[in-house]
């Protein structure tokens, strides 16, 4: 019999410490585990790495102060370039940043994932990302090239994480899960790059019923990657989760909206943010429209 | 053709930069530069693989803008398949820049101390692995000394005097083939390839374009003229490519 992995959010967030390093996945403002991340908003967690290809998700927590450092590729909302929160926290200084090239960003979630300290590549080499952060170093090849030349490559270093936060279209209650849109990101490298993966799911369906949706090149995640299982319909809202639903752009705009005054982020965080539980903030959003 | 207009003419531009590419991914991102991709797959460079702009290699000639638009699926390349092929090298990138000095290196990641910018732009994205790794031009609608300057703030996109000092073996992948403006296209074909006028595009002068740069432009007795879109081309772009012209949101004249 397949164990029983289903938690709530709170359920999640509790197994959560301050200074933890989180990867959340997704990318941009696309299949994020936004019910998740608004728990960690409910909640007293601070002084968090963030690693993630960045969207309303670091902004949000950026906003709210609960990041010490990002990790990132970029951060931005697809059709707001720049995630507007981000942005005034590191023109302000103070979130601590590891700006990478993205993927630089996968080798070091596939380093860690593979347990090996670092992967070789090619990208980074000749720009200031070696200069900026001294702590990505470069790794002479052991072995000669046709011309005899032992190439320098960066040595991109594994990247770690406590816990690993994503969000699938489906679930069985065990954690074998299923992404129906056209790309799954980097989720699975995220899930086996750390010690806990939870995932959030539109809707968790009997193990049979997995290949019903989509084929099984669909099932990416396996609950050997999986600690906890969280149903959360919409739970991805704003960003995208198609083919479920579309990214709420009107939302994402007044979002975006309030990174120009403290005023209208206080205000937007209590009418949406500070609320008792996820069923509440979808009663507040579905009673917008 | 004498109707074309400033933004055609840079489709047109982009276009010619994929001449000769024969079968690679062809991965113009911004507006202009798209329809400049597809204008190339449509005529001249018939074997050019092309994104629907997400995770599908797309066969067909798309619209762009036309949020419903059918794409010819050919193959699958989401993102961590296409960090394989761009690694892999069969790929010809055209992107954009904040800050860009003579030898093409490029910053679209902040302005000011990296540490505390006075600016967060994008972030470093995919520059620094897309120039090390295969071919690169760049689309910039704005000329100005602002964008075109001595010293770029943070090096994204490696330029030929970087590639130069890491050594042949390490830069053996590095290519920037050309930069298209608004005013005009430059190339590096000069000896230690410092940045060079290559044309101009029609109403502009030489002069226009030396004082919209920031650093001392080459300028050889090669300048040309860009080449103008010719009539299936043009009708490729205003009815095919770009029927709702939003190109010339990107560039005006």
């Amino acid at each position: 019999m397949i164990p029983d992995k289903r938690l709530t959010e709170e359920d999640v967030v509790a197994e959560l410490r301050d200074g933890m390093t989180i990867g959340i996945g997704g990318w941009a403002s696309r299949r994020k585990p936004m019910s998740l991340v608004r728990a960690i908003l409910r909640s007293p967690l601070k002084d968090l790495t963030i690693v993630s290809y960045g969207g309303p998700d670091i902004g949000l927590l950026c906003a709210a102060g609960k990041v010490r450092k990002a990790v990132y590729g970029f951060v931005s909302l697809d059709t707001i370039p720049l995630e507007p929160h981000f942005r005034i926290a590191r023109q302000s200084g103070t979130v601590e940043a590891m700006e990478l090239d993205e993927g630089m960003l996968l080798l070091g979630l596939q380093a860690a994932a593979w347990r090996v300290p670092f992967l070789p590549t090619r990208a980074g080499l000749g720009t200031d990302i070696l200069r900026v952060m001294p702590e990505i170093q470069t790794i002479r090849s052991p072995y000669a090239g046709p011309d005899g030349e032992h190439e320098e490559l960066v040595a991109m270093p594994a990247i770690e994480l406590d816990v690993a936060l994503i969000h699938m279209n489906r679930a069985d209650q065990a954690g074998n899960a299923q992404f129906l849109g056209p790309d799954l990101y980097m989720d699975d490298l995220m899930a086996m790059a750390a010690d806990k993966t939870f995932l959030s799911t539109e809707k968790i369906v009997p193990t049979e019923e997995l290949t019903a949706e989509g084929s099984f090149h669909t099932l990416r995640i396996s609950r050997l990657m999986v600690t906890g299982v969280v149903e959360a319909p919409n739970g991805a809202h704003f960003t995208e989760c198609p083919p479920d639903y579309g990214r709420d752009e009107a939302f994402q705009k007044e979002y975006a909206a309030t990174a120009s005054s403290p005023e209208l982020w206080e205000a937007f965080k209590s009418t949406y943010l500070d609320v008792a539980d996820e069923a509440e903030y979808q009663r507040v959003i579905g009673a917008r429209s | 053709m004498t109707d074309a207009t400033r933004d055609e003419i840079c489709v047109v531009a982009v276009a010619e930069c994929f001449r000769g590419d024969g079968e690679r991914l062809c991965n113009p991102i911004g507006t202009i530069p798209m329809i400049g991709g597809r204008l190339a797959r449509e005529t001249f460079e018939p074997h050019l693989v092309m994104t629907d702009g997400f995770a599908m290699f797309a066969a067909n000639a798309m619209p762009v803008g036309v949020p419903d638009a059918e794409a010819v699926i050919e193959s699958w390349n989401p993102y961590p398949q296409m960090f394989s092929v761009l690694w892999n090298g069969k790929r010809h990138v055209m992107m954009g820049a904040s800050q860009m000095d003579r030898f093409g290196n490029q910053n679209f990641a902040c302005i000011g101390d990296w540490h505390k910018p006075k600016a967060q732009l994008l972030g470093f994205r995919g520059a620094p692995g897309n120039t090390i790794n295969h071919t690169t031009s760049y689309f910039i609608p704005n000329h100005s000394p602002k964008l075109f300057v001595d010293h770029v703030d943070v090096v994204c996109g490696v330029g030929y005097d970087r590639a130069a000092e890491l050594g042949p073996v390490a830069s053996r992948f590095h290519e920037i083939r050309r930069v298209v403006t608004n005013l005009a296209v430059m190339d590096f074909d000069t000896p230690d390839h410092r940045m060079r006028l290559r044309t101009v595009h029609p109403g502009v002068t030489i002069d226009e374009v030396v004082e919209a740069t920031g650093f001392e432009l080459i300028v050889d007795d090669r300048v040309d003229e860009s080449r103008t879109p010719t009539d299936d081309e043009l009708r490729l772009i205003r009815q095919v490519l770009d029927p709702n012209d939003i190109r010339k949101s990107e560039v005006r004249g």
